[in-house]
């Protein structure tokens, strides 16, 4: 008696963990079919070489990485790719700051509308919204014929590093103020007329309460801004006219117009590392903040 | 006095930053009216003749009702796969849950330029590029994540006893789950599946990557548009685009916040 108990628990368990799987399984196939298997395999791919005629040498081998590490032009799009991020990263957080520390003031219907004219954009596709740059800052475009109407020459604001900039702060400037909000989430508005009560002056009140106190939505913004910026393609590709190369447009390049996959692959790595690089970064100066 | 002036001035700043935000996204529905054959400001002249344009152009045209259907297919599925393995991952504890809960969302955290070539070189072997399965696989792949965070999300907060109590008084599971389960989670089903929608409608990277030549898709054919000419033609398209998605927006804050959506 006591065993079939014990042997239709089992059972009815065994099933419990058959309708699990089940369930589970359309999405572990989607995810290993798309996901697991070709990042694993573009990972070997870094390990294989092209010939010259394009095709791919079926021993393995290091020369691909050999020959990325070895070429000064690779360093340089690296060294590129990284302080662009940082300067996008910085001029975001200097733009997004005092508007999102705005928005966490508001409340009611004036907060949601903000909120949702900061975040909205998100949704727009990065080629729409590029494009809106190209018609901003183009030669003919709206800034430049505002600067001509005032009597000055306008120096060329696209196709160059300029544009890349300013393009990209625009697309991230959502993913910054989403996290600015959410670590201004913890900041008692109270805590300022506190300060303020007790003879601090705004601009003490904003250094020595709100800035240390939003500290960890900074440092995350920061990082998905960077991810962002130094992973990027369309905005870069579309605003620099091919004159600004990035590792994640000379991905592209490599994968799409010579067909060298080796070399695109490694490439993919190169930007892991700079991913794994920011990640470590952020760990460490969150253990500072905390 | 000062700190009226002050203030004012703060506001000129934060509205000088909004507009910053908001101006590419604005000025593309003026360039749409424009008269010029090319884009410059200010236009020479107001008229509708881009928009007659794009309904001549048959490449834009075959890439959207593309896009349109591409999406669409694609959110069904997403929802088809993402509801059952969100109601198992919030609902049960068991070894690995959270292991699994990151695999399903880590492909969000991979650069789409790298998804996008990791994808190519697989699916090329298979001859999957620019078929409809091919391009179905590669959207899901990222759709699935934002639809199971926003739907565990929305199990999470629902008290499990309403389930317990329907299953006490005798509902099978999928009774309880018709019945109890889904009116509940009907917000959060609303947002992925507009989520899921915008998501997959506006892939430029990945598509760029597996939708080949013969496949024409609407981010795919904007972007090599662009890349050869610059007429207001694109301005056009832009600016519907712009308003169709602001449709989807006003659908996903009513339905559960478009903060809690888009979070990473």
């Amino acid at each position: 008696m006591k065993d079939s108990a014990a042997v239709d628990q089992s059972n009815s368990s065994r099933r419990a963990a058959g309708v699990v799987f089940g369930l589970l399984l359309p999405i572990l196939i989607v995810n290993i079919i798309a996901f697991v298997v070709p990042v694993l395999n573009l990972a070997a791919m870094s390990f294989r070489s092209a010939t010259a005629i394009g095709s791919l040498d079926e021993a393995l081998t290091l020369s691909t990485w050999q020959s990325l590490l070895g070429d000064t032009f690779y360093w340089s799009i690296l060294w590129r790719t990284v302080w662009m991020g940082a300067l996008i990263t910085a001029v975001t957080l200097l733009l997004s700051y005092p508007l999102a520390l705005f928005v966490s003031r508001r409340s009611g219907w004036v907060k949601t509308v903000l909120v949702v004219a900061c975040i909205s954009p998100l949704l727009i596709s990065a080629v729409v919204r590029t494009y809106g740059w190209m018609v901003i800052l183009g030669n003919q475009g709206f800034l430049p014929a505002l600067i001509r109407a005032s009597g000055f020459t306008p120096p060329r604001l696209i196709n160059n590093e300029f544009g890349v900039l300013v393009g990209m702060t625009e697309i991230l400037m959502p993913y910054m103020i989403l996290s600015l909000l959410s670590g201004f989430g913890r900041l008692d508005p109270i805590l300022d007329q506190a300060a303020e009560t007790l003879g601090a002056r705004p601009l003490t009140v904003l250094r020595r309460i709100v800035l240390p106190l939003s500290l960890p939505g900074i440092l995350l913004g920061c990082l998905l801004c960077f991810v962002l910026a130094v992973s990027s393609f369309i905005t870069p590709k579309m605003l620099a006219g091919g004159r600004v190369s990035l590792l994640a447009t000379e991905i592209y390049d490599q994968a799409i117009v010579t067909l060298n996959w080796p070399l695109a692959a490694c490439l993919s790595v190169f930007i892991l590392f700079v991913f794994g690089a920011a990640l470590l970064a952020y760990g460490q100066l969150s253990k500072i903040v905390d | 006095m000062l700190g009226s002036f002050l203030r004012s001035l703060q506001f000129l700043g934060l509205a000088a930053i909004l507009l910053f935000l908001l101006a590419p996204v604005i000025l593309v529905f003026p360039i749409s009216f424009s008269a010029d054959a090319y884009v410059a400001w200010p236009p020479s002249g107001w008229s509708t003749r881009w928009y007659g344009e794009l309904l001549k152009n048959e490449e834009l045209t075959e890439a959207f009702s593309n896009s349109l259907v591409l999406a669409i297919y694609v959110t069904i599925l997403t929802l088809l796969i993402a509801t059952p393995a969100a109601l198992v991952l919030a609902r049960n504890t068991f070894a690995g849950r959270s292991a699994l809960v990151s695999l399903f969302t880590s492909p969000l955290l991979l650069p789409s330029i790298v998804l996008g070539l990791a994808i190519l070189v697989i699916f090329v072997g298979y001859g999957l590029v620019g078929s409809w399965t091919g391009m179905i696989i590669g959207h899901l792949v990222i759709t699935l994540p934002y639809a199971l965070r926003v739907l565990m999300t929305g199990l999470s907060t629902l008290p499990p006893f309403v389930e317990d109590a329907a299953g006490t008084l005798g509902a099978g599971p999928f009774a309880v789950f018709r019945r109890i389960t889904l009116p509940l989670i009907a917000p959060a089903l609303v947002a992925s599946a507009a989520l899921s929608f915008i998501v997959s409608f506006d892939e430029t990277v990945i598509s760029l990557f597996i939708a080949g030549t013969r496949l024409k898709l609407l981010p795919v054919s904007l972007y090599h548009y662009v890349e050869s000419r610059t007429d207001p033609l694109i301005a056009a398209v832009s600016a519907l685009m712009v308003l169709g998605i602001l449709v989807l927006v006003i659908v996903i804050e009513r339905a559960i916040g478009l903060r809690k959506a888009v979070a990473k």
